[in-house]
């Protein structure tokens, strides 16, 4: 059995709104070629990403949903008409073939799955998917499809399995948060920025899952301005005691690349820190507890050229049992992509320290994130007790 | 908004010779503080809250059936004559009134009898309502000058990036008299090219920010 593939195809990177809209998949491109570059991705390494079928996407939106997204990307509906579904709008706006680009990153999850569950790798990486803000019947927050809830039903019917579902990206993941809202079997674990003032809002601790699924959902809602510390501080206990408390089959782990200081989007001040520690224990914990089935996907990252490419590189280094890198970028990466890149590119893995000024209010902030942990944590920490 | 949209229509009810222990278990039984005690007619006589029972109990040492107190009449401890609104109030009207008054609820009352009651919960879940978003969104605050037309010169903004906007809150601005800040939230993940051309317009975009803090 492989240790790890990465999931690719070309055609992924036609999921793309415009030149200046902040989510571009050229980060795949660049992320890969890093790789490349150190020589930890092989050819061999890497499947080409299926497509999704109509059946699949079923599996979590309308069928009217579908077809609007379909004409939208055929010409043969106007931005009015698409409005009320998401599409459209500033946040997503339509293109060409949108559907079929859409697919394909849904199918990349998909081959992912297939790869881990039929036992052909341990685990698999589809960076091009993690769309957590779509929704059944709704474009939201750049993402058209939502590949991971397509992912988790499919992994609920074809496999019959347990899963866990990590979002550690900075805004929470809604959508497939609603998805499995009353579902026992299914467990949604996110750690993001407050919604206080952060799209898309919510993501509150008392947010915890309705009917039979009361208690399979956890949110963590940080303070603008979290550091390192406290961040994992929060990712580690919330997620030891989720794994144990849960005890999945198998996880399935979005790794948006925003809750970094350079993220324009978000307020979090965390460092190339902190995506050495994620992979790290998503990891360890799929290993203890799953028999080693981890399926990762990619996610936000709007600092395409600083911070998406050390951070996800890291997540594949991890997967595949690779030393994580210190020191300096490999030059060649620097001169290739410097002359196109908008801002100086970091040099090394590490960030530059320090990264930013001192945040005035970081005890508070601290205290504050911790409360939270303890009150979000305290369902199980309680029912342990009994 | 106006009370008959957020009370409760359907009110528990004591009549005035029921007694302080028969009050105690209907509270306990369905979760209320509050009962309005009404006649056959159902005018309503008094008000009777979790906290006026427990003032007039010596101590909690004597919180069991034996005590004399639990056998008194509802009609003895109550609140008489209370304060009461009407269903086509304003919202508003009745939040001043819980401020000022600092009493817990008001029975709604309507061609003289109880058609309701609202207690400061409703009220606080309004208000969660008014400031929570539903739909996905991004929050902005801007100082602007308390002048006519700034809500406009704003919501053009959002109008030309099609925008939609959820909510608005005006605060009144604790460093200066003359500037209001407004709280918006818009349905949008990258709210960066809105805040840039408010900033372009000349306006003051506070947050994303926080005191000490700048980005
Ligand atoms: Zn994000
Ligand atoms: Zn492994």
């Amino acid at each position: 059995m492989k240790k790890a593939v990465f999931v690719y195809s070309p055609e992924q990177l036609g999921y793309k709104f415009s030149d200046t809209h902040p989510f571009n998949h050229k980060r795949l491109t660049l992320t890969m070629d890093l790789l490349k570059n150190i020589d930890a991705l092989d050819d061999s390494d890497i499947v080409p990403a299926r497509v999704a079928t109509e059946e699949e996407l079923l599996l979590a939106h309308d069928p009217k949903y579908i077809d609007i997204v379909k004409k939208a990307g055929h010409g043969e509906l106007s931005e009015a008409q698409c409005e009320s579904y998401g599409i459209g709008t500033e946040d997503t706006p339509i293109f060409e073939n949108m559907h079929e680009a859409s697919a394909q990153l849904v199918g990349g999850t998909l081959t992912a799955v297939d790869y881990v569950m039929e036992g052909k790798a341990r685990h698999a990486l589809n960076l091009g998917g993690g769309l957590h803000h779509g929704f059944r019947g709704r474009a939201s927050g750049f993402c058209i499809y939502n590949d991971s809830t397509v992912a988790i039903r499919y992994l609920q019917e074809k496999y019959n399995a347990r899963v866990l579902y990590v979002d550690t990206d900075a805004h929470h993941g809604d959508g497939v948060q609603w998805s499995f809202y009353e579902d026992p079997n299914v467990c949604t674990l996110s750690i993001h920025e407050t919604g206080r003032y952060l799209f898309p809002g919510t993501g509150n601790i008392t947010e915890r899952g309705n009917g039979q699924g009361y208690g399979t959902s956890f949110n963590f809602p940080m303070d603008a301005f979290t550091e390192d510390e406290s961040f994992l501080d929060i990712y580690k206990q919330s997620m030891r005691e989720i794994f144990e408390f849960f005890k999945p089959d198998v996880v399935l782990t979005q790794n948006g690349a925003d809750a970094h200081y350079f993220d324009p989007l978000t307020h979090l001040h965390g460092t190339m820190n902190i995506y050495r520690e994620i992979p790290k224990l998503a990891h360890q914990l799929a290993h203890e507890y799953c028999d080693g089935k981890w399926i990762a996907v990619g996610g936000g990252g709007y600092d395409i050229w600083r911070v998406v490419p050390r951070a996800w590189a890291m997540l594949w280094l991890e997967m595949t049992d690779q030393t994580l890198p210190i020191g300096p970028l490999p030059q060649a990466w620097l001169d290739r992509w410097q002359p196109e890149a908008p801002v100086p590119l970091i040099p090394t893995w590490e960030d530059p320290s320090p990264l930013y000024e001192a945040i005035p209010r970081k005890a508070e902030i601290e205290e504050k994130n911790a409360q939270m942990l303890a009150k979000a944590l305290h369902i199980i920490r309680n029912e342990k007790r009994d | 908004m106006i009370v008959e949209e957020i009370m409760n229509d359907a009110p528990y009810t004591l009549a005035p010779s029921n007694t302080v222990l028969e009050a105690l278990k209907l509270m306990r039984e369905k979760k209320v503080r509050h009962l309005p005690v009404v006649d056959e007619e159902q005018h309503v006589l008094g008000v009777i809250t979790e906290r006026d029972i427990k003032e007039v109990l010596p101590s909690s040492l004597q919180d069991e059936p034996n005590s004399p107190v639990f056998h008194a009449k509802v009609e003895d401890i109550m609140v008489k004559d209370p304060l009461i609104a009407h269903p086509l109030d304003f919202v508003e009207e009745v939040a001043l009134t819980f401020y000022e008054s600092k009493v817990g609820c008001l029975p709604i009352v309507s061609g003289g009898k109880l058609v309701g009651i609202v207690t400061t919960t409703d009220l606080l879940y309004t208000y969660i309502e008014l400031t929570g978003a539903t739909e996905p969104g991004s929050k902005i605050d801007i100082r602007v000058s308390d002048t006519p037309g700034i809500l406009f010169e704003i919501t053009k903004i959002f109008h030309q990036h099609h925008a939609n906007v959820q909510s608005v809150l005006v605060y009144p601005d604790s460093e200066n008299t003359q500037n209001k800040i407004l709280s918006i939230r818009v349905k949008t993940l990258n709210p960066l090219v809105m805040i840039e051309d408010l900033r372009k317009e000349g306006f003051d975009v506070l947050w994303p920010n926080l005191p000490g803090v700048s980005l």
